[in-house]
């Protein structure tokens, strides 16, 4: 009856045709809730399964006994998990500082509005549009010694002849070969993130600190810099879950290589799980990754809602 | 102080702006190198593009295009000589290498494969993600903002992690490296995206036109589809663009749930070898093609370019 007495044309018109707004809503959303479940959730707990077990996907005739929590204790007592983890947080923090800095320094400088910026912006955010893959595996090429161009620029710049200047090849430079890759990849992506922000800083503000006659530094202190930061924060939350999750580039570039010296926590995963095949094992590790990245994730899209208010 | 002089005050000089042009164009330019490069080593030959010191001026060829799309194989000059003439201008060229065109490459199928993947999910995924969008947007779902994070939060989860278990089902339900299988993965990929995009754009759009559109009679699915999705254009066209460059530059579930038949061009690139190891002009062939429409979409897309890697968050 209250709906009756309350009953807008709308609803009249509605009421028609059948289906509730509930129902509606439900027939909206449905089917892509239906596909996530089926193709993320589902093998989600499959793998929550397989993390309790010994199965090893290569012999599926074997008996699967259920090992209980030995994979999750092997895994936080295996020293090669915790050098991959290393190698995984050298990798995030270069990239996310170099990526930070360079990308805000950048923004900042376009947003001097000088004639032709919107043209160079875009030509500096192409290489973050491309396959990281593809274009990582070309970087091989890049950083060959003597007939690669980067290689050949080293030399040029520092003296230090190109057949000697071999990024992948050493153990102590590889994990720079990947972070530089990654910067020159990336760092548009900040950029623009950081370019927002500062737009997003309306100029009376600087009027007033110029009637207040605050000097440039300490309008960059108090005015550009607090304002643009919930921009840069969203940028380093997902710079650094990609970042924490990266295999591609670093797949096609090393390969984890030379030993292990890039070998970042997902292409640890691929070997235990891909080329050792240890399913029950891999399947823990895989586990432990989603529950950082979710962990992350959560922290990420308060950010976003963060930054949507403004 | 009225707003025509609001950047009096505040404009940057001449001579900072001067030197902020220097430098973003300084680093624009060495950023844009390493693609130049790519597209130069296409031109080489294989001997130039292994020059010391790298050629910077050469003789353009196309030799680097016809070993990506053949296949050859070594013969002896005499049996060579022994052929008729040259049918083509690759044929030619394959000859001066004492070889002989044996067949096409495996590249056009894996492009076609890039191409049926791509464009399949990205269908799908707009298609849904559309329906949620308007669902998240005009009715009242309960615990919204649980299930919005729940499906963003599938994009966020490391690949390998999520290969295992899609491998393992794969294997049982006969999707193994079939393009099927490929579509319906980056369908649930993209459409976390597709749905926190369109929302936003859905979200812009003022209910009253569909309210007087129902008033006048309409039914709430007439109205989506007469009203809403004409409306929604610009945003359905910028979020199919962002899923179709996702699902075209895709490596990690391609390179380990794909190998034969539904393989995409990103594992296949790599794999590209010539005699004695890797035939980079060959790559940097099938790498130009490969990128050439991910730079068209990129100028198409630049004004919506902040927007979707942000999934919507950040408007300008």
């Amino acid at each position: 009856m209250r709906a009756a007495a309350r009953a807008t044309p709308t609803d009249i018109a509605k009421r028609f045709r059948g289906l509730s707004d509930r129902a509606l809503a439900w027939l909206f959303i449905a089917p892509t809730m239906v596909l996530l479940l089926a193709i993320n959730i589902f093998p989600l707990l499959w793998a929550i399964w397989l993390s309790f077990t010994n199965y090893r996907a290569n012999r599926a005739n074997e008996v699967v006994k259920n090992v209980g929590l030995s994979n999750y204790q092997r895994i936080l007592g295996d020293g090669d998990i915790w050098i991959a983890m290393q190698t995984t947080a050298h990798f995030v923090f270069w990239t996310i500082t170099l990526e930070t800095l360079i990308g805000f320094g950048l923004a900042y400088l376009i947003d001097r509005k000088f004639r032709g910026h919107a043209f160079w912006t875009t030509i500096i955010l192409v290489p973050m549009m491309l396959s990281p893959a593809v274009v990582g595996n070309f970087w091989r090429f890049l950083y060959q010694p003597q007939v690669g161009l980067f290689a050949y620029v080293v030399s040029f710049v520092t003296g230090i002849p190109s057949a000697q200047v071999d990024l992948l090849g050493s153990v102590g430079s590889a994990p720079w070969a990947i972070v530089i890759v990654d910067t020159w990849m990336w760092t548009p992506y900040v950029m623009l993130i950081c370019l927002a922000g500062l737009r997003s800083i309306p100029d009376y503000i600087y009027e007033a600190a110029e009637v207040d006659r605050a000097s440039p530094w300490r309008q960059f202190w108090s005015i550009t810099l607090p304002m643009a930061l919930p921009f840069i924060m969203l940028a380093v939350l997902f710079r650094g879950i990609e970042n924490f999750k990266m295999f591609d580039m670093v797949n096609l570039l090393t390969g984890g290589g030379p030993g292990s010296a890039t070998e970042v926590a997902s292409i640890t995963l691929k070997r235990q799980a891909f080329e050792s095949w240890r399913t029950g094992y891999s399947s823990a590790f895989a586990i432990i990754l989603f529950v950082a990245v979710f962990g992350l994730a959560n922290i990420y899209v308060k950010a976003l809602n963060a930054v949507k208010q403004r | 102080m009225s707003l025509t002089t609001a950047h009096s005050v505040v404009a940057p000089t001449a001579l900072s702006r001067r030197i902020a042009a220097t430098i973003v164009i300084v680093y624009a330019l060495i950023s844009i190198l390493p693609l130049l490069w790519i597209f130069a080593t296409s031109l080489k030959t294989p001997p130039d593009s292994i020059a010391y010191p790298p050629k910077l001026l050469f003789q353009p060829s196309i030799e680097g295009y016809c070993n990506l799309f053949t296949t050859r194989t070594r013969q002896t000059p005499e049996y060579i000589t022994s052929l008729g003439p040259a049918t083509s201008f690759c044929d030619q060229v394959t000859r001066t290498r004492n070889m002989v065109i044996a067949g096409p490459s495996n590249f056009v199928p894996r492009f076609v494969n890039s191409l049926i993947i791509a464009f399949g999910s990205t269908f799908c995924a707009v298609f849904l993600g559309t329906l949620a969008a308007y669902g998240f947007s005009r009715f009242k779902v309960p615990l919204a903002d649980d299930l919005l994070f729940f499906i963003l939060s599938t994009r966020m989860m490391p690949p390998i992690a999520v290969a295992i278990p899609i491998y393992l089902m794969y294997r049982e339900l006969g999707l193994s490296d079939s393009a099927l299988g490929m579509i319906l993965l980056y369908t649930a990929v993209n459409v976390s995206l597709a749905v926190w995009l369109l929302k936003g754009f859905i979200d812009e759009i003022p209910r009253e036109y569909e309210e007087a559109a129902m008033i006048d009679g309409y039914s709430r699915m007439q109205a989506f589809w007469r009203v809403v999705l004409p409306q929604a254009t610009t945003g359905i066209a910028a979020t199919s663009i962002f899923c179709l460059i996702f699902a075209w530059n895709e490596y990690a579930f391609a390179a380990l749930l794909t190998s034969g038949t539904a393989q995409t061009a990103p594992p296949f690139i790599p794999t590209i070898i010539g005699e004695g190891g890797q035939d980079w002009p060959a790559v940097a062939a099938g790498t130009t093609i490969f990128l050439i429409p991910i730079l068209v979409f990129t100028v198409l897309l630049r004004k919506q370019l902040l927007r979707g890697i942000t999934f919507g968050a950040v408007r300008k």
